[in-house]
């Protein structure tokens, strides 16, 4: 199955499966997970060829979902759990920062954590209230916790299988409108990741100015590098994959080469992980820089009604404007 | 005082909290059954407050035969712990006092709950504590002096929670209850239920108070318990006090009879009855491990001191109610069943309070002489792999006091 066209959902749904398939102690909970195969059908087909003690339907309650999964890790599972929606972590939010994030450190090492929170993430699909949320910046501030993103089939497919391998607890957050978006995907079960789970891509090498995106902006933010292409400017777009940690060097690395940085996404910019992009971009690129570093996001509201939400969200003329803003420099 | 007496006590002290009025439908059934008291008929009880065995009854029938199965040594065993476990629990108040601890939760009164749960539980058993759980964790071997690092401010737990199956304290009220949870899910998946090998079928206990029960993470975890059917007792110490907040603020219905609601047995027993919290915890487990699913276990007691050494229970309740409890006292009772029943004499009693000086010295002495931490340790453990910002963060710290050490300081 190599050079296959893939949707970010099934890229998924085969990494999910290849992780079950290599390891018995891999176990997917969550509300709707096994005989619907989850809102976004991710685990589709999974708890049929698995079984239901793998792929376990659990009640409506957040916090008893992560919570029971600290349990199951503690007695040597690998969870991975489902929160269906970003907006709807919350009840969970006190397992995880409280308990999940902390346990290994307060174990002294002696207990590890290793499991995956999925979190379909971001707007632009016309949802309800508490269906759009982008609350990375949360989970990225807590220590202990990784957290991590992918913008692509290939990317599901690979990182999903490496956050289920890692020891550490991973916070793994899925562009929801990117789901059903196809690419070109390897899949191979021999095979192995073109890039560690916690390494930045460079998705287009440019010279003029970098994009720093992530998630569901990668795309977007590709498509601007196009247009700008058009009017003869040269971007460089850099798909974070990793919130926490940050990668940092390939960060600096293009920025230094380009001397101009717009940090873009879907979260609103205020304490966002843009501010602290922007902030280790200023210590370390400082003399490098020509213009200072721009944050394109949401704006500082709660995330509007769907009929706002191609307004909220950053659009490819938006990045464009905040290219022009730099360049002005 | 009779039952109708104790509904009414329990009527007075909710005047102004909660006034049921007749639309608000029949009277709670903690008030009928009169379930703020140690005389409700449906506690199961087994020695009196002086000690004596008291009859067989509809209550108390069910673990009737573990009882009669409980040898003199087991008697001794358990009121040496009930002994030794609050010298400890004396020994961390002192010390916090004395500036040694930062803070202490005390178990004064509840001995008899801790010690009876725990002696109940098997070697593969797992256990989740809160943060008073001192007599759990002495039953489970846990070094009494592993307690105090995280009161002492040096770790945030100094026990491996695998070794004697008793996982770290739990600070936020009921989290620990979901990881039970979880945990149990984990054995029923593993097999390891219901196979009828005592060394192998293993459960699990998790502990909270009366406040615990009004979180959400405990109600969740009776969810996920009765829905999986797993192999988990819930044991709520109601010492009747959340800090400052009686039972009349946490809830209606009382936490035993709750349980049904959820789909499980709920038993009400009389938590300062060593006897009786043993015969019932080990009833509930040999079911859980047998594969008859969850319980809960109400242990009626009380907490004698305060909430924790930074509280001050004479701002809220009564020295008169604590000097009717003090009659209930675990220890007292204990000493005269054993007495009335030979199953010990003076020398044993007299040995057993020896042994509780020199674990008082031996706890003093570990706590006083426990080392801080080298500061950069603080950056280990963080993660499991390599983690980039914690390891530049710590080549700072390292830098930073390194600085001090070239200018001829302490580094």
């Amino acid at each position: 199955m190599s050079g296959t066209r893939l949707s970010l959902a099934k890229g998924l749904n085969a990494g999910i499966r290849a992780a079950m398939d290599k390891d018995p102690k891999v176990v997917l909970m969550g509300e709707d997970v096994g005989t619907l195969g989850g809102v976004f059908r991710i685990t589709e087909g999974l708890q049929k060829d698995f079984g239901e003690h793998r792929v376990v339907d659990t009640p409506l309650a957040e916090s008893g979902i992560v919570g029971s999964a600290v349990g199951l890790a503690l007695r040597g599972y690998r969870p991975v759990v489902e929160i269906q929606f970003d907006g709807f972590v919350y009840p969970a939010f006190d397992q995880i920062v409280s308990q999940v994030a902390k346990m290994h450190a307060r174990s002294l090492g002696h207990l590890k954590l290793p499991m995956v929170i999925r979190i379909p993430c971001g707007g632009g699909i016309g949802a309800v209230e508490h269906h759009s949320e982008s609350n990375e910046a949360y989970f990225a501030h807590t220590a202990g916790l990784r957290v991590v993103t992918c913008s692509n089939a290939a990317d599901g497919y690979w990182m999903i299988q490496q956050a289920i391998a890692s020891d550490d607890p991973v916070i793994f957050f899925e562009p929801k409108r990117r789901y059903h978006e196809r690419g070109e995907t390897e899949i191979d079960e021999g095979g192995t990741a073109e890039l560690g789970l916690y390494e930045s891509r460079v998705v287009r090498e440019g010279t003029d100015a970098t994009l720093l995106c992530y998630g569901p902006m990668v795309k977007t933010c590709l498509q601007a590098a196009e247009a700008a292409a058009e009017e003869g400017r040269n971007l460089e777009v850099v798909d974070l994959r990793t919130l926490s940690p940050l990668d940092l060097p390939t960060i600096m690395e293009s920025v230094q080469k380009t001397r101009r940085a717009v940090i873009v996404h879907e979260a609103q910019t205020f304490v966002g992980l843009g501010a602290e992009i922007a902030a280790r971009v200023q210590e370390e690129c400082f003399y490098h820089l020509e213009a200072p570093v721009l944050r394109v996001g949401g704006y500082n509201l709660p995330y509007p009604p769907s009929r706002f939400e191609e307004e909220f969200l950053p659009t490819l003329d938006r990045v464009l404007d905040a290219v022009d803003r730099s360049l002005a420099h | 005082m009779s039952d109708n007496e104790v509904a009414g006590h329990a009527r007075s002290r909710m005047e102004g909290a909660f006034q049921p009025s007749p639309e608000m439908g029949p009277t709670p059934p903690s008030q009928i059954y009169g379930h703020f008291s140690d005389e409700n008929p449906e506690m199961v009880q087994f020695v009196d407050a002086d000690g004596n065995r008291l009859e067989t009854n509809e209550t108390n029938a069910p673990y009737a035969k573990i009882v009669e199965e409980m040898t003199s040594e087991d008697a001794r065993i358990i009121y040496r712990d009930l002994v030794l476990v609050r010298r400890i629990d004396a020994e961390g108040f002192a010390l916090q006092r004395q500036g040694e601890l930062g803070l202490w939760p005390s178990l004064f009164g509840q001995e008899a709950a801790q010690v009876g749960a725990g002696r109940a539980l098997r070697e593969q058993d797992y256990a989740f504590p809160g943060y008073r759980e001192h007599g759990v964790a002495w039953c489970r071997g846990v070094p009494p002096e592993n307690l105090l690092g995280m009161f002492r401010g040096v770790n945030h737990g100094g026990w491996d929670s695998n070794e004697n199956n008793f996982h770290l304290y739990t600070i936020v009220i009921g989290n620990q209850m979901l990881h039970a949870t979880g945990y149990a899910m984990g054995i029923a998946a593993d097999g390891d239920m219901a196979t009828g090998d005592p060394d192998r079928d293993a459960a699990v206990m998790a502990f909270t108070g009366d406040g615990g029960t009004s979180q959400g993470d405990f109600n969740e975890a009776l969810v996920f318990a009765a829905v999986k059917q797993s192999p988990v007792v819930f044991f709520v110490q109601n010492n009747q006090w959340a800090i400052s907040q009686p039972n009349e603020t946490q809830f209606i219905i009382p936490p035993y009879q709750r349980a049904r609601g959820f789909g499980f047995p709920g038993v009400l027993v009389d938590g300062n009855d060593p006897l009786a919290t043993y015969a019932v915890a080990k009833d509930a487990l040999d079911k859980a491990r047998s594969g008859q699913g969850p319980t809960l276990i109400e242990a009626y007691t009380y907490r004698m001191g305060a909430h924790t050494t930074s509280d001050d229970p004479s701002k809220y309740r009564s020295s008169a109610e604590v000097e009717i409890w003090k009659e209930k006292d675990p220890i007292k009772r204990m000493r005269g069943f054993m007495t009335e029943r030979n199953h010990a004499d003076e020398e044993f009693f007299a040995a057993v309070d020896a042994e509780a000086d020199e674990i008082a010295v031996r706890v003093r002495k570990a706590c006083q002489e426990m080392p801080d931490p080298e500061m950069a340790t603080m950056f280990d453990h963080q993660y499991t792999d390599h983690h980039p910002l914690v390891a530049a963060e710590r080549e700072e710290f390292l830098a930073y006091h390194a600085g001090f050490a070239e200018e001829g300081g302490q580094a």
